[in-house]
């Protein structure tokens, strides 16, 4: 349950495979456009529900909520050793006399 | 109010005209062209008004480095005698990040003098996270819309890490998952809000970019004494080339132009299987090529970004290739910048082999760098996607199925692009299904449209 006031994420279906541009690749065709936008909720929801939210612009939008209090979650990533390796690498070259 | 796909795209011409504040129509030609320097023109701006209005945003002047250490590898790899010294000019210093600030901050400057009380942009790039600055700095709302997800939700690292940049300053960020029309929902929200269109294609905006053009030969003049030989240009939607060779051109610099993009060739841009098949979101070919040939298929009814009249040269480089250049940067210059901002600098470094070492070449920018929009989390997302990533020759490089690391920095190539056959293209584009015979304006339209003269035209003319 999400209350009034609560900051959360809502996911909408812009245009339903049928309804998308003619243009595209098959595979983009097959699937419905979506859209996600943050805000916060003008009444108490269910998640899963369809309900309206305030944007930080003051639009008001609806949708269904997907997500209470979203955040981020990217980061830098798994170890990479080739990262490594090329900076060895070149400062040997530049530095280390390396032919 | 309709607001179904077809109606909102039948009624663009009317949105697009109230969220510029221009009326496109009067730079209109009777034939197939337009006036392009008119539009430029008709900012109404001089390019000192330009850098005093961004003084004020606190952007530009900009430091330009010269990368020794790294002008001593090329060297390294170079033959004996060559290797021109390589410059950078920092432009990841500049408010929000990149050169986009100064994109950004002439389209605010202009909304906010006209009244309007926040911007709308369409970009999932650093430019999002430019007019979120510069709207927070004149206090004007701001949404950025963003594609970026694929149908599983799945979102390129890089991209969510600008919705979070746009966010933390003050920006609401329109997520969507791939496909162009994107345009219809950037649209519809300019119907809604009444705001600006802060398009990355007005003269406005290009407008701004041309301050950097002309800083670099100001700078460059006095640090070494001479033009520079060569500036090198990433080149997506064509925006950064032309606003730089602009303001070259105003300078009087007579360095020679040339853009770089990421080879992405084989991958489709709007495929929602391949989108995250790719570890670059700007800068490649996906858009770099179809926006010269094409510049009007943007936002707004006639692009003020046109490189293909300002390029000497196009050449392409692998992702590796950027990737490793990007890891140079950080391990011997002690710069750690973004990867796609380091395009360029990855074609540098290998023209740079080709040039005596009494010339120069400037890199004309750098992009910051954060989670997720950083060689090690697009190197390990990448992998993730099950993308192969080894050692070896570039060469090799299959966008969307491997990122080859050069072995060795000498195994960094460039590749060139054929600038007659765009040059074509752009011609039969901008003929397009008009059946008149074509005037003499026509034909200096395109002559400046493709940098050539009035023979070559009329020769490519006659062989549609
Ligand atoms: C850092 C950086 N460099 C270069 C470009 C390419 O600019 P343009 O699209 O104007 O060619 C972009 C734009 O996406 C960018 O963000």
């Amino acid at each position: 349950m999400a209350k009034k006031g609560d900051w959360v994420q809502i996911h909408n279906v812009v245009l339903p495979p049928e309804e998308r541009s003619s243009a595209l690749p098959e595979d983009t065709k097959a699937n419905p456009l979506e859209m996600w936008v943050k805000g916060y909720l003008t009444e108490d929801a269910e998640i899963g529900e369809v309900a309206e939210v305030v944007t930080r612009t003051g639009r008001h939008a609806k949708g269904e909520v997907v997500k209470v209090n979203p955040y981020f979650e990217h980061n830098f990533g798994f170890f990479v050793p080739e990262v490594l390796e090329i900076g060895n690498t070149v400062r040997k070259i530049t530095f280390g006399g390396e032919d | 109010m309709d607001n179904s796909y077809d109606a909102i795209m039948a009624r663009k011409n009317e949105i697009i005209k109230n969220a510029v504040g221009m009326d496109f129509d009067k730079f209109e030609k009777p034939g197939i062209g337009f006036d392009y320097e008119a539009m430029m023109e008709a900012t109404g701006y001089t390019i000192d008004e330009i850098r005093r209005v961004q003084s004020m945003f606190s952007i530009g002047n900009t430091p330009l480095i010269e990368l020794k250490n790294l002008t001593e590898l090329a060297r390294k790899c170079a033959p004996e005698g060559k290797g021109a010294r390589i410059f950078i000019k920092d432009e990841a210093s500049n408010p929000s990040g990149s050169f986009k600030a100064r994109r950004a901050c002439t389209s605010v400057y202009q909304a906010k003098k006209l009244g309007y009380k926040g911007v709308v942009t369409a970009t999932s790039g650093n430019y999002g996270a430019a007019v979120a600055c510069c709207a927070a700095m004149a206090g004007l709302k701001c949404i950025v819309v963003q594609e970026c997800y694929d149908s599983h939700g799945v979102g390129q690292p890089e991209i969510i890490e600008k919705a979070r940049k746009c966010e933390a300053l003050g920006a609401e960020v329109v997520q969507l998952t791939v496909g162009p029309e994107l345009f219809s929902t950037v649209l519809q929200l300019l119907e809604e809000t009444g705001y600006f269109n802060a398009s990355l294609y007005t003269p406005f905006g290009i407008a701004g970019v041309e301050t950097l053009g002309y800083e670099i030969a100001e700078q460059f003049r006095a640090k070494v004494g001479k033009d520079p030989d060569v500036v090198v240009c990433t080149n997506a939607g064509g925006g950064n080339l032309t606003g730089t060779a602009r303001g070259l051109r105003k300078a009087g610099c007579s360095a020679k132009v040339i853009a770089a993009s990421v080879n992405l060739s084989g991958l489709h841009m709007a495929s929602d299987s391949q989108f995250n098949k790719k570890s670059f979101t700007t800068g490649h070919t996906g858009f770099g090529v179809p926006y010269s040939v094409n510049p009007d298929h943007s936002d707004v009814p006639r692009s003020a970004a046109r490189p293909l009249r300002y390029m000497d040269r196009y050449v392409t480089v692998t992702q590796g290739s950027v990737f490793y250049i990007t890891e140079c940067l950080a391990s011997l210059e002690g710069l750690e910048k973004g990867p796609a901002g380091n395009t360029s600098l990855a074609a540098a470094f290998r023209l740079a082999q080709d040039l005596d070492r009494d010339q120069c070449i400037v890199v004309q920018e750098t992009e910051y760098t954060g989670a997720g929009k950083h060689i090690n989390p697009q190197l390990s997302f990448a992998r993730q996607n099950g993308i192969d990533i080894h050692f070896g020759d570039p060469k090799d490089e299959i966008p969307g199925k491997n990122i080859i690391l050069p072995a060795h920095p000498s195994l960094i190539q460039v590749t060139d692009l054929d600038l007659d056959h765009m040059r074509r293209s752009r011609i039969k584009r901008a003929v397009g299904t008009h059946k008149d015979e074509l005037t003499d304006e026509d034909i200096r339209f395109l002559v400046e449209e493709t940098n050539t003269d009035e023979d070559y035209v009329r020769s490519v003319v006659a062989s549609l």
